[in-house]
């Protein structure tokens, strides 16, 4: 016996996701061949994005303005990846109901599926990515910080949950504000650069002292904590040791790049980043439980 | 047994903006106007109960929310209050192949559109030959599906939706699409549903379909129930709705009488004064059945004795189409000489037609000079009681010999009669 009435309890709400569990697959795998299926490389693409940016930014940074990582590339593929899994995921999620116009307004299913099966696509690139790294970092006997290492699920817990909690809300909104999605984009690109990922955290964050308010904010950004851990565990290197310092200035022999936080202060910024993913995901819900009775009338 | 659908109190609201700022920019632009909003009922207060087994129609035209509704039953929309109690899986025929992608292969969309509609992995592998098999693709199954012709998007679309395996079917108008041998096939596909004690409920405008096909029927008029009950009389409400002619068929409508061409004003006048229908049916009944029989009685007046007077009837369809036009003459009747008041009739022992509204012209001329002629003033309505379709009552019978194994020892085939 199904019921269908204006409102349903988020535990009906959930029992019915759980039920259609299979369509989120589903919809992950299309999503997956759809963009694969009529190009020459196929899964190689996913690698080329990343790559792009490798050689855009080393040129950029290290050449140009001689910032002076070491190990550049491994720097930046350790922060940029997750980004590029929340970056994608959230782009994909925002736009998913409208995307999917077709089938919501035909036929009935539980409409949470559509940004959970986006985000489940960008963890699917992003596993992909990661592999290939984690092969280079063995070919390179990079030495990763194993006490760091469980913090990496968490970390992706972390990120997931805040794109889907995110990824929900600004869906919905974007069924009636159509223009949510290019104001994404371009929150996005801010967002970036507001992310510890090209530059070290420690530029910033070696100017508590002095701007303790703005450093506080930067550090909110809930993004960073999950950057910074994967950098901490993968880069696994507290400091440049190479001579000479760049034009950037900051950053030469000693410099700081990540902050020497033990384990715990890692942990409890991840927690920071899960628990405001968990609200926006229950304001994501009722969002959805708010309006998505009418998503087939307003598309 | 509790029934399939139990339709309890729902309405539906829409909210129509009269600016619809559809971005964030024009919402900035346009910040600090009012934005004006005003609530459309789509539905109010439906109560409805679906038995199981019954193929129900949801009758109404355009905007009377039959559509809303039907979305509501298939879950794709929420009431803004009341409930719906469905028992057992539906399947919506809405839109045949909704949420194919032509990227992917045949194959790949019958797992993929069958998970939409809720089919796990492995239900689906088990109806995977039987779905292809259905939609005739067997060669063609692992092509994309943008290089399908539109006629086998739709076979594939029909072929999975009703290999869902649904207790309750829902189909809005699609069996209106395809060629003709596969409309039939969709027509038999549901006819089996029916045979297996499936629900149905069918959203439609077109009469025939609902007459055909459904047991039950409701009538929708802006967002309102007006009627529930035989597919037939269903039909016959809603052609009142659709034409929004409340005039009651039978009765002589208040439609001043005049006439169009006149006679020479100097000579005789002759006029129809009146015109009344009689149909000895059941008194409190507005309309006619199949069959039934029907008299036109005209009242005149002439200003002064004319010689040689014939009278003139003209049956029309509803698309003005002549179904039959007749004179007194041409009926044999010859009237010498017509004077002062009285009446003539039209007399139709069994009307043969069948569903609809149907109007007339009537009319007195004489040799060379048409007296009165008034066009299609009249009307009448006739509700067929039986499934047959068309405007003509063909009295026709069913004749079955030497058709099969299962005849008698005179090689006759038992055939039921109903």
């Amino acid at each position: 016996m199904r019921v269908v009435r204006a409102h349903r309890t988020l535990r009906e709400r959930v029992a019915d996701m759980w039920e259609y569990r299979e369509l989120l697959v589903g919809l992950i795998r299309k999503d997956l061949k759809v963009r694969y299926k009529s190009s020459a490389l196929g899964f190689a693409w996913s690698l080329v994005n990343p790559l792009l940016y490798l050689v855009i930014f080393y040129v950029a940074f290290q050449v140009v303005l001689k910032a002076g990582i070491p190990q550049f590339p491994i720097w930046l593929l350790s922060g940029l990846l997750v980004w590029n899994l929340f970056s994608v995921g959230l782009t994909a999620a925002t736009g998913s109901v409208t995307a999917n116009a077709e089938i919501v307004k035909k036929v009935a299913f539980p409409r949470e599926i559509l940004p959970l099966a986006a985000v489940g696509a960008a963890l699917v690139h992003f596993l992909l990515q990661a592999s290939v790294l984690a092969v280079a970092l063995l070919a390179y006997r990079h030495d990763v910080a194993w006490g760091y290492l469980p913090l990496l699920p968490l970390g992706l817990f972390a990120v997931l949950v805040f794109a889907a909690g995110l990824g929900m809300l600004l869906a919905a909104i974007n069924v009636r504000l159509r223009d949510t999605e290019h104001f994404v984009e371009l929150a996005l690109l801010a967002w970036f650069w507001f992310t510890p990922i090209i530059y070290p955290y420690m530029t910033v964050g070696n100017q508590r002292a002095e701007n303790g308010f703005l450093v506080g904010l930067y550090t909110a950004n809930p993004i960073t904590p999950i950057v910074v851990t994967f950098q901490r565990t993968i880069y696994n290197r507290l400091e440049s040791s190479s001579p000479g310092g760049g034009r950037l200035g900051e950053i030469g022999a000693g410099t700081e790049l990540l902050p020497g936080w033990g384990v715990e202060a890692y942990l409890l910024l991840l927690l920071y980043t899960i628990t405001l993913g968990v609200i926006l995901l229950f304001i994501g819900l009722w969002a959805f439980a708010r309006y998505e009775g009418d998503f087939a009338e307003e598309l | 047994m509790p029934p399939a659908i139990q339709v309890a109190g729902v309405s539906k609201r829409f909210r129509l903006s009269h600016e619809t700022y559809h971005s964030l920019k024009e919402r900035v632009v346009h910040f600090g106007r009012t934005m004006s909003s005003e609530d459309f009922w789509a539905l109010r207060d439906i109560e409805l109960t679906i038995a199981q087994g019954e193929t129900y129609g949801l009758l109404g035209h355009n905007g009377s929310g039959k559509s809303t509704l039907l979305k509501l039953i298939g879950g794709i929309l929420a009431p803004t209050s009341g409930e719906i109690r469905v028992a057992g899986r539906i399947a919506a025929l809405l839109e045949l192949g909704a949420g194919f992608h032509p990227e992917l292969t045949g194959r790949e969309n019958i797992f993929m559109n069958g998970s939409i509609l809720g089919l796990s992995r492995r239900e689906i592998e088990r109806r995977f030959d039987e779905i292809v098999g259905f939609a005739e693709l067997e060669q063609f199954i692992d092509m994309q599906v943008r290089n399908y012709s539109s006629g086998m998007y739709v076979r594939l679309g029909f072929a999975v939706a009703v290999n869902v395996d649904p207790d309750i079917l829902l189909v809005d108008e699609v069996l209106a699409v395809g060629d003709e041998s596969f409309q039939r096939k969709c027509l038999d596909r549901v006819r089996q549903f029916q045979r297996e004690g499936r629900t149905i409920v069918v959203v439609s405008h077109g009469a025939d379909l609902i007459r055909q096909v459904c047991n039950r029927a409701a009538v929708l008029d802006h967002g309102q129930l007006v009627f529930v009950g035989k597919a037939g009389e269903a039909v016959r409400v809603m052609r009142r709705h659709v034409l929004g002619d409340d005039a009651d068929g039978g009765e002589v409508p208040e439609v001043p009488i005049k006439s169009r061409v006149k006679a020479g004003p100097d000579g005789p006048q002759v006029k129809v004064t009146n015109v009344v229908l009689d149909h000895p049916g059941v008194p409190d009944r507005r309309y006619l059945l199949a069959g039934e029989p029907l008299t036109i009685r005209l009242q005149y007046r002439a200003s002064e004795p004319v010689a040689d007077a014939e009278f003139v009837v003209t049956l029309y369809d509803a698309e003005n189409r002549v179904l039959y036009a007749a004179d007194s003459g041409v009926l044999g009747v010859a009237i010498p000489r017509l004077a002062d008041e009285g009446e003539v009739a039209f007399v139709i022992d069994h009307l043969p037609l069948l569903d609809g509204r149907y109007t007339f012209s009537v009319g007195v001329r004489g040799p060379g000079v048409l007296y009165d002629w008034q066009e299609r003033q009249y009307s009448f309505e006739v509700m067929n009681p039986g499934s047959v379709l068309g405007y003509v009552d063909v009295a026709m019978r069913f004749e079955a010999r030497d058709v099969g194994a299962a005849g008698d020892a005179e090689g006759r085939a038992v055939v039921d009669a109903e």
